[in-house]
């Protein structure tokens, strides 16, 4: 354990080695989580949307949260970042630190910063000003100092170099001056990473970041987010391209009905029979037009079987 | 390295400066084209003459002026941090009341404008705290609804030994100790040079009440200009944006909203104070009506500017009395009354304001490009 510290997560052999280590089942303890969440459950009237007992979230490595629609991932999201309230006393802690209660804003000082499934750019503003928001600790967003330009000027100037080098990075630079407004969708995808960028997160929070983005976009936004992860950020996105989440994720959660359903490396995860079940049913394999299904034996079986699994879910 | 030297000579962000400041040098020299010209029209004998004295005398009387700095406090409000104040007459008029009533009981002047800005002050944090967290409609809402119940209030019969109920309190009450401080000599016959105007015969619309209002409105627009070129000014376009977004970037949008609504609300009580000066403090002077004109005027000149707010309150009374005059001198007196030609000027006024919101959204001197999104 005493290795922790000084493991390059660049190396894919080392990544391999420490995901061998994890236990492949929901919940599972990693060597050294940096965000843990226990028991968030989130209500919507009568129906549960998220319901997780218990979650961590490996540093230093891409995290993918996959699940069918309505698995409750975004709202999941929204939870840890303190968008949206748990429905009980519900405790996670990131990278040491309590957040139960925390509003999104103190999240993000935290050091998780999130993007939104649906772009949430600053249109009326330019791309650098898009940028420049980022930054935290700015002496001049303080009332009383922003009066006196000496006292935030220099600071400006380095926060200006800074939104260029990211944005040179995402390929905007040209873009710099121009209203955000006027991107495109992918563009825009880019530009709220990249002013994610500018707060300096520990862990990046990525809530679909391939949706709507075209194909030639997508090779290098993947390109991005693991650059991001060699460079020492942690990664956890959202996504439903499961070509992406093969390609780049690490370590893949799996989310059915607002559960942790399954956890593992991609490729295992995917052969899992309950993530199968969860994405295309359990009764994926059978040929729903086969008169075999009429007989009464078949019918039979399939009542048993709902009445088993209502008994488990009794139990 | 590379990449400044290629790409910038100096900081782009001292280009964007330098490009604005052009603009509001083509607005101000507008502004002063459009006093000159006026000045000079008001030789030519007949109704013209008349009609462009009126509209001087207007364009730089204090109220203007007044109303110029209560349209500075919106458009902190609504220009840049997207707030929907419908109720910045109740700001002024908290100004006003602080202000007057503390000279009536025989405070001095610095008491009763610390008063108006601490009634401000209150009035801002009690109606932020539970509707800044909401969407903005309830703040429209509430503020709308709370200045008429300030205005009632102060209206109250009970109430007439301290606000002097719904008669007011008489000028000469609280006018004194500001009139005391006039260094101007005090001769009603000096005219301005190369125009016609006096000192009018009320005696309150005087040269040093003009002089002091309009240096305010100039300090009140440098602040602006200050706080709008600073990291926080960016701060309340982002907030006006998408709050969501500017949250997940760690800010508090919480306190950042509700500074901006009680400095917006200190600039309308102070607009108040000087509203009240040359005329008398009645609480029906400043109804919702004060309101829309404020909003008017803000969008005549163009929201999320420096300028546009002087500009568009300069330009809403003096257009009114445009057409009011030409109304009266082009029509017989048998078709439209003098009484009838005002409502028909306030009518026209409000078809303008119309056609400016659709065919104008960003107003004579804002960005259109700032507008061309929708959110």
């Amino acid at each position: 354990m005493s290795d922790l510290a000084t493991r390059d997560y660049a190396d894919p052999a080392v990544r391999a080695q420490l995901v061998s280590e994890v236990d492949r089942a929901p919940g599972a303890a990693k060597p050294d989580p940096i965000l843990v969440v226990d028991s968030v459950v989130r209500h919507f009237g009568g129906m549960t949307a998220v319901d997780v007992d218990h979650l961590e979230v490996q540093r230093g490595i891409i995290t993918a949260l996959i699940g069918p629609n309505g698995a409750g991932k975004t709202t999941f999201f929204n939870l840890v970042t303190g968008f949206d309230r748990p429905s009980q006393g519900a405790h996670w802690s990131f990278d040491g630190k309590t957040l139960d209660k925390t509003s999104a804003s103190s999240v993000a000082q935290a050091g998780m910063v999130r993007t939104f499934q649906l772009t949430k750019s600053l249109n009326r503003m330019t791309v650098m000003d898009n940028m420049m928001l980022g930054a935290t600790e700015q002496s001049g967003e303080n009332l009383v100092k922003s009066l006196f330009k000496p006292l935030w000027h220099g600071q400006e100037r380095e926060i200006e170099e800074r939104a260029k080098e990211l944005l040179d990075r995402f390929k905007l630079l040209a873009k710099k001056d121009d209203y955000a407004g006027s991107l495109s969708g992918g563009q825009r995808k880019l530009l709220e990473m990249a002013r994610a960028l500018m707060t300096r997160p520990k862990m990046i929070m990525l809530d679909e970041p391939m949706a709507g983005v075209n194909p030639a976009l997508t090779q290098s936004l993947l390109g991005h987010i693991q650059s991001l992860r060699d460079e020492g950020t942690t990664v956890l996105f959202v996504e439903h391209d499961m070509h992406m989440v093969r390609h780049i994720s690490d370590w893949v959660v799996v989310m059915a009905e607002g559960r942790v359903i399954a956890e593992g490396p991609a490729d295992s995860v995917m052969s899992d029979q309950a993530v199968i079940d969860a994405y295309l049913g359990a009764h994926h394999d059978m040929d729903l037009g086969d008169d075999a299904l009429l007989e009464e034996d078949a019918v039979k079986e399939m009542a048993d079987e709902v009445a088993r699994e209502e008994a488990e879910g009794k139990a | 390295m590379s990449l400044t030297e290629d790409l910038t000579t100096g900081s782009d962000k001292e280009q964007a400066d330098r490009t604005s400041r052009n603009k509001l040098l083509y607005a101000a020299g507008g502004l002063v084209a459009f006093l000159v010209a006026l000045a000079l029209l008001s030789h030519v004998p007949g109704s013209t003459g008349q009609i462009a004295a009126s509209m001087l005398r207007v364009a730089i009387q204090p109220q203007t002026a007044a109303l110029a700095v209560a349209v500075i406090g919106l458009n902190i409000h609504f220009g840049y941090t997207g707030l929907l104040n419908m109720g910045q007459a109740g700001f002024m008029m908290l100004g006003a009341y602080g202000f007057s009533i503390a000279i009536w009981k025989g405070q001095p002047m610095i008491v009763g404008i610390l008063a108006g800005f601490a009634a401000a002050f209150v009035f801002a944090l009690l109606l932020g705290i539970p509707t800044l967290k909401l969407r903005g409609d309830y703040l429209a809402i509430v503020t709308i609804s709370a200045a008429e119940i300030l205005r009632y209030t102060g209206r109250l019969a009970k109430l007439e030994n301290f606000t002097g109920a719904a008669q007011g309190i008489p000028g000469s009450q609280y006018r004194g100790p500001f009139a005391d401080l006039s260094f101007l000599p005090q001769d009603t016959n000096w005219t301005f040079p190369f125009t016609k105007l006096t000192y009018p015969l009320t005696g309150t619309d005087d040269w040093w009440t003009r002089l002091v209002a309009w240096l305010v409105v100039a300090l009140c627009s440098y602040f602006v200009f200050l706080l709008a070129r600073s990291p926080w000014g960016r701060l309340l376009r982002g907030v006006r944006e998408d709050e969501d977004a500017i949250r997940s970037l760690g800010k508090n949008v919480f306190a950042v909203k509700m500074q901006a609504l009680i400095i917006g609300g200190l600039f309308g009580a102070l607009g108040g104070i000087i509203f009240i000066l040359p005329s008398s403090m009645q609480p029906d002077a400043m109804g919702r009506n004060l309101t829309f004109f404020a909003w008017t005027a803000l969008l005549l000149g163009g929201a999320a500017t420096v300028f546009g707010p002087v500009l568009g309150s300069i330009l809403f009374f003096s257009v009114r009395i445009f057409l009011q005059g030409i109304t009266d001198a082009v029509l017989p007196s048998g078709l439209m009354n003098t009484q009838q030609t005002e409502q028909f000027a306030w009518i026209c006024i409000g078809v303008m304001l119309m056609l400016i919101v659709i065919f104008r959204p960003q107003g004579l001197v804002g960005d259109k490009r700032e507008l061309r999104f929708n959110v």
